[in-house]
């Protein structure tokens, strides 16, 4: 210890005192500061860039989703809008054979009501004509048989012997 | 049974803690020779020839207690047969009388007198400057003068040292400042090997330790202090042959500004935990306040101690292996010393980087304690 004292320079701690401290002083304003600064600075942009590129992929992933979303919808639609077509169509179809069916069927009644009415009319013409006929056949039948004055005597004469009989 | 959240690396902090233990091992080896010593002085005194290996084993031990300290000048390597000395001469700077300023040169090693302004300096073998008169007089004896010292502000070894790491780190960090501003937030050049050091202290020493609200304050000292401490470190261990963090006055400034900057930013809770502990009766309250009065001491105090004796003990076992090869004095022995030397060095870089870290975690540590919120009682999950 005795050594240890003997051995201690006075002027050698004096310049290290105020190297030291002059180099503590000088470094923190031309060095350390600024390092640590530029290190800070540095390690705040990788970690913003680091976040802004996390929320970029994020960003993007959604983006994808999205279009994945509306991709699908769309085919969706796209199904619905088809099937929807198709629906009209068979609908149309079935739609316009129902009509036509009903519509001929009414024609088919229609046609037959008048071959009906038709043949009616025809069949009173006919009867008409018929007894037309029929009288103008008995008005010549009667004419000729009232100018045989005779033979309408002798059946005069016999449909009343017909009902003595009786 | 969760030990730690990082159990490889506890471990592997617990083994290189015990690496120093292993390293005061050796200094009962150390000591032997300084026994030697002081046999061969008393072997010269009495007019006895000295046998060689006294001779080497004295002159290994003079430079070992010699590198551990500070310099006067900043010497790389030296010629001994033809007494040539490879380096520079630093400026010393004393407080006698007014301020004297003059170049180590004049010192010649320390085996001149040097002058300035009619006053008369000589360099100690302890690297401590005396007064002393024209020719050099020196009372007491070799290794302790009783010679009056002067207030040395000298630009030592280790102060110039000091100033190149500061300097050093200066253009580093500042470089590395600059370059966020040029290339978009991004570090550029030779500072960017330090960036994920820097982040490494933010997040794992400043921020557990502190916590999220408060750890800003003490950024720039931590980051001063865990780089300081590293560069000076890494420094020790090249050939330069430097021993700053090793030199206890260092690591006592270092430990004297840790305490100031904990107890002027202590609040009201830290100042509560030591003089009147919540949650005790009130008897053990009264027996705990000085108990937590020496602490607040005793943590500094370990921090100081910590670093110089790991960083010393270092330096030392290193030069100590090496040693050996001229102890020795064979080619299988020399192998060894260089393999052993080179396994240390290699463990020495890695606990140049724990001290740092241990230092700048415990004072992290302390910081932490003294901004600490009040919410044990009600915050226990």
């Amino acid at each position: 210890m005795e050594k240890l004292w003997e051995d201690f320079g006075f002027g050698l701690f004096f310049w290290n005192a105020i190297i030291f401290v002059g180099l503590i002083f000088l470094l923190k304003k031309f060095a350390w500061k600024p390092i640590l600064d530029a290190v800070n600075e540095r390690e705040e942009g990788i970690k913003n860039a680091l976040l802004s590129a996390d929320n970029a992929r994020k960003e993007m992933q959604n983006l994808q989703s999205d279009n994945q979303r509306i991709l699908q919808e769309a085919r969706l639609e796209r199904d619905a809008l088809l099937k929807d077509a198709r629906d009209m169509k068979e609908k149309m179809v079935a739609d316009a054979k129902n009509e036509a069916q009903a519509q001929g069927q009414k024609m088919i009644e229609q046609a037959k009501a008048a071959i009906e009415s038709e043949k009616n009319a025809a069949v009173a013409e006919l009867k008409l004509q018929v007894s037309t006929l029929s009288l103008q056949i008995a008005e010549k039948l009667l004419k000729d048989e009232l100018s045989n004055k005779e033979a309408q005597v002798k059946l005069v004469e016999k449909m009343l012997g017909d009902a003595k009989l009786n | 049974m969760v030990i730690s959240n990082k159990p490889l690396q506890f471990i592997i902090a617990i083994l290189i803690a015990c690496l120093p233990i292993v390293g005061l091992a050796n200094n009962p080896t150390e000591h032997t020779p300084a026994h030697t010593e002081t046999t061969a002085v008393a072997h010269e005194a009495s007019g006895e020839p000295k046998d060689e290996k006294s001779e080497i084993k004295e002159k290994i031990d003079e430079k070992k207690a010699h590198h551990v300290l500070d310099a006067h000048e900043f010497s790389l390597f030296e010629d001994e047969e033809t007494g040539v000395h490879y380096g520079f001469p630093l400026p010393i700077i004393l407080w006698d009388n007014g301020v004297q300023i003059f170049s180590s040169s004049k010192f010649n090693h320390g085996e001149s007198v040097a002058e300035s302004n009619g006053n008369y300096y000589k360099l100690g073998h302890n690297e401590k400057i005396y007064k002393t008169d024209a020719a050099g007089t020196m009372t007491g004896d070799e290794h302790h003068p009783t010679n009056p010292q002067v207030l040395d502000f000298s630009i030592t070894k280790s102060v110039f040292s000091m100033m190149v790491v500061a300097l050093l780190m200066f253009l580093l960090f500042s470089g590395l400042a600059k370059s966020y501003a040029k290339n978009g937030s991004i570090a550029a050049g030779a500072g960017r090997f330090f960036e994920p050091i820097v982040l490494y202290v933010r997040d794992e020493i400043a921020i557990p330790n502190i916590g999220e609200k408060h750890y800003k304050r003490y950024m720039s000292f931590l980051l001063t202090v865990f780089f300081f401490i590293w560069f000076l470190n890494i420094f020790g261990l090249t050939p330069l042959g430097i021993n700053v963090t090793g030199n206890i006055a260092i690591t006592a400034g270092l430990a004297i500004i840790t305490f100031l900057i904990t107890t002027f930013t202590a609040n009201k809770n830290y100042w509560g935990h030591i003089f009147w502990m919540p949650g005790v009766p009130t008897p053990m309250k009264i027996i705990l306040a000085p108990i937590e009065l020496l602490g607040i001491f005793i943590k500094p105090f370990a921090l100081m101690i910590r670093l110089y004796a790991n960083m010393i003990a270092g330096h030392i076992v290193v030069m100590s292996l090496l040693a050996l090869i001229f102890i020795f004095n064979n080619i299988g022995m020399s192998i060894f010393s260089l393999l052993l030397t080179f396994i240390i060095s290699v463990i020495e870089i890695l606990v140049a980087a724990l001290q740092a870290y241990i230092f700048t975690m415990l004072a992290a540590l302390y910081f932490g304690s003294a901004v600490e919120e009040h919410h044990h009682e009600e915050a226990h999950h």
